[in-house]
């Protein structure tokens, strides 16, 4: 048995002491970012990497840390969903649909549990999926040349904002902001500076966490200052936690179901976690049918969302190891995560450093576990840091961002750039221009480029090389299927409206 | 629909700039005549496209905020901009109480709560950096000198800060 081989060098790297108790703190820390509202994982995990860059923690500690707080975030969202009737990230939105009605009938301890067993169950299953499934995609992706992965990150971007947006346009332009700011800075072939308008600050590129700090948290500020943080306090009451057997044996198959559903969403490049817990809350309202109750607060209607958005969270990180191409705005953050380690995803990463891959493997397995244990009996005091007024929690986070990104360089110029991109941030989402292809395209493009440039040395610039292999093909094709499909889609899988309750919405 | 004219308008222009500025990207021997302007080049392209097709079948405007959120705004801009230039001369604890102080006045608009805020993340940040986490030279408070806070300050007006 290869996997438990492989299984064992993770657990010897990631069971030591210290490394557990970073996984009890990222976990810890990961469920506040997770139920604070307007903080998900994608801020809060990109807020902590330059930190965690600058503590000087080594590779696998590093990991260890930051994937327990995003899973601890994915637990988390669901707090607020449950409780404010606002998700904390995009993901979380399907649990407000059953969560909140459910809490307004008194039973806030039962919704919280049983979404927090929802939530194991999915990503314990997405973990093990993950461990059986990176390995032979692994294998596979050491056939790609430079053609099939420029098709490759193609059609991430596609999916990616077929999904994002309900313009493709905007989409594909933010997709070509990212790229566009991801080609200024010195060439590595000439060795000449290109786009940088003569300023020395931009000789050594954009630095991508300034870019994701800034379009994720400084961005937010704004959204709070227009809202002056209404929204914001908890309008149901939540009493004595109890586990409830009943709904979690209830449950059972929407659970297994829904993470299934989950998976294979997460596993589709660029679509990720909102598609997973999207497609696992309208496959069980349809199994259920009309009868089934859902959107009234039913428990399968907290179960399936929960269990579908962990799983895909898992799933979002098949492509993310195996081929170095993110299926979300998370794991976009993780993927800047490991290159700011010094980690290359893709194939190579499962024969030349297995103890990374495996060692964060193991690390999800534990953190899945400290979830549980954290979440099930302590879920009162992550309540209870709800009640943190948003004019203490956004300038905190604005001041940790400042710190961060400070310490990465030292220079006012970088700060002055995250607020820069802060302002953008605001404006694109207001007017519904999806972020996340921005970020993937900073990720992505030097490597998107270097497979273009490969690819025409290869073939001495005969474009007709991009399109010369099978794999290519397919590619293609599915990028251009990802990238319209959603058009003709979107009448019929339209997302269910928020409930109009009468409980505090943002 | 205004809304997205103009945004459109505003990203095919940079678009067009970005298209120009990808022709004059200088190559030598080593990396040949053309390659290092292929890719910008076929950004610059979609993203005019983009912007043509935003001009011209744009979405229903959002519900931009009221004139005095505006003016909000932009003292937030205006003082993490001061924030971001004053950290290197006068370190973490100053600067953090007036920003943060400021911030949360603009989003909840009391004095006394917006002060305390200030103070007390100030501090409690500085704490946690210093103590917890051992990013005390990065936080460390500083006295500067006349002429290195207007170094700092010259930074943000236009023509006067260099780079």
């Amino acid at each position: 048995m290869d996997i438990l081989a492989n299984l064992a060098i993770g657990f010897g790297v990631a069971l030591s002491p210290y490394t557990l108790f970073l996984a009890v703190c990222g976990c810890f820390l990961g469920t506040i970012i997770g139920a604070l509202p307007g903080l998900g994982p994608s801020n809060g995990v990109a807020i902590l990497i330059p930190i965690t860059f600058t503590l000087g923690l080594d590779a696998t500690s590093a990991l260890v840390l930051m994937t327990s707080v995003y899973y601890g975030a994915m637990y988390g969202g669901r707090i607020s969903s449950i409780l404010l009737n606002i998700p904390g990230d995009e993901p979380a939105l399907m649990t407000t649909l059953d969560g909140y009605p459910m809490a307004k009938a008194g039973r806030a301890g039962d919704a919280l549990v049983l979404s927090g067993v929802a939530s194991f169950v999915g990503a314990l299953l997405a973990t093990i999926g993950l461990m059986l499934l990176a390995p032979s995609l692994a294998r596979v992706a050491f056939l790609f040349g430079p053609a099939e992965y420029f098709a490759l990150y193609l059609l991430a971007f596609c999916t990616l904002g077929g999904m994002a947006s309900n313009n493709q346009a905007k989409a594909a332009l933010a997709a070509c902001i990212g790229l566009g700011i991801a080609m200024i800075g010195v060439d590595s072939s000439s060795g000449l500076p290109r786009l940088t308008g003569g300023n020395l600050h931009l000789y050594d590129g954009i630095d991508f966490l300034v870019a994701i700090v800034g379009l994720f948290a400084i961005a937010e500020i704004f959204f709070f200052i227009e809202s002056h943080g209404k929204g914001s306090s908890i309008g149901v009451k939540l009493g004595k936690v109890t586990i409830p057997w009943k709904d979690i044996m209830a449950t059972r198959w929407t659970m297994l179901r829904a993470s299934g559903v989950g998976f294979i969403a997460g596993i589709l490049p660029g679509a990720g976690a909102s598609l997973g817990s999207f497609l696992a809350y309208m496959t069980e309202k349809s199994i259920a049918g009309p009868k089934g109750g859902f959107g009234t607060g039913v428990p399968k209607g907290i179960a399936a969302p929960e269990a579908g958005n962990n799983s895909a969270a898992g799933g979002a990180l098949v492509p993310m190891l195996t081929l170095g191409v993110p299926g979300s705005g998370t794991t976009a953050v993780l993927l800047a995560l490991l290159m700011t380690l010094n980690i290359t995803p893709g194939p190579t990463l499962f024969s030349e450093r297995p103890e990374v891959v495996w060692g964060l493997i193991a690390s999800l397995l534990i953190a899945n576990f400290v979830l549980l244990a954290m979440n099930v009996p302590m879920v009162k005091i992550f309540v209870k840091i709800l009640m943190v007024p948003a004019w203490v929690l956004l300038p905190g986070v604005t001041m940790i961002s400042f710190v961060g990104i400070y310490s990465l360089s030292g220079s006012y110029f970088d700060l002055l750039l995250m607020i820069g991109f802060g302002v953008l941030g605001y404006f694109l989402r207001k007017l519904d221009v999806p972020t996340v292809p921005v970020i993937l395209g900073i990720l992505l493009g030097g490597k998107m480029e270097d497979a273009l440039r490969r690819a025409m040395t290869l073939s001495d610039g005969d474009p007709m090389y991009l399109f010369s292999s099978p794999i290519a093909i397919g590619f293609w094709i599915a990028a251009i299927a990802g990238f319209v499909a959603p058009m003709f889609l979107r009448g019929v899988l339209k997302k269910p409206e928020k409930h109009p309750t009468d409980g505090p919405v943002d | 629909m205004a809304s997205d004219r103009i945004f459109g308008l505003i990203t095919l222009i940079t678009a067009v700039a970005y298209i120009a500025a990808a022709t004059q990207i200088q190559t030598n021997f080593f990396s040949g005549e053309f390659l290092p302007k292929l890719f910008p080049l076929m950004i610059g392209a979609v993203a005019a496209l983009c912007s043509l097709s935003i001009i011209f079948k744009p979405d229903p405007d959002p519900a931009w905020p009221q004139p005095p959120t505006w003016v909000s705004m932009a003292i937030a801009v205006v003082v993490l901009a001061f924030y971001a230039v004053l950290l290197t001369p006068l370190g973490f604890i100053l600067p953090t109480v007036f920003a943060a102080g400021i911030l949360s006045y603009q989003i909840s608009p009391r004095i006394k709560p917006a002060i305390l805020s200030g103070i007390g993340l100030s501090l409690g940040l500085f704490v946690l950096f210093k103590y917890a986490l051992g990013l005390g030279n990065i936080v460390a408070y500083r006295i500067p000198t006349a002429a290195k806070l207007w170094d700092a300050i010259a930074i943000l007006i236009p023509f006067v800060g260099g780079h």
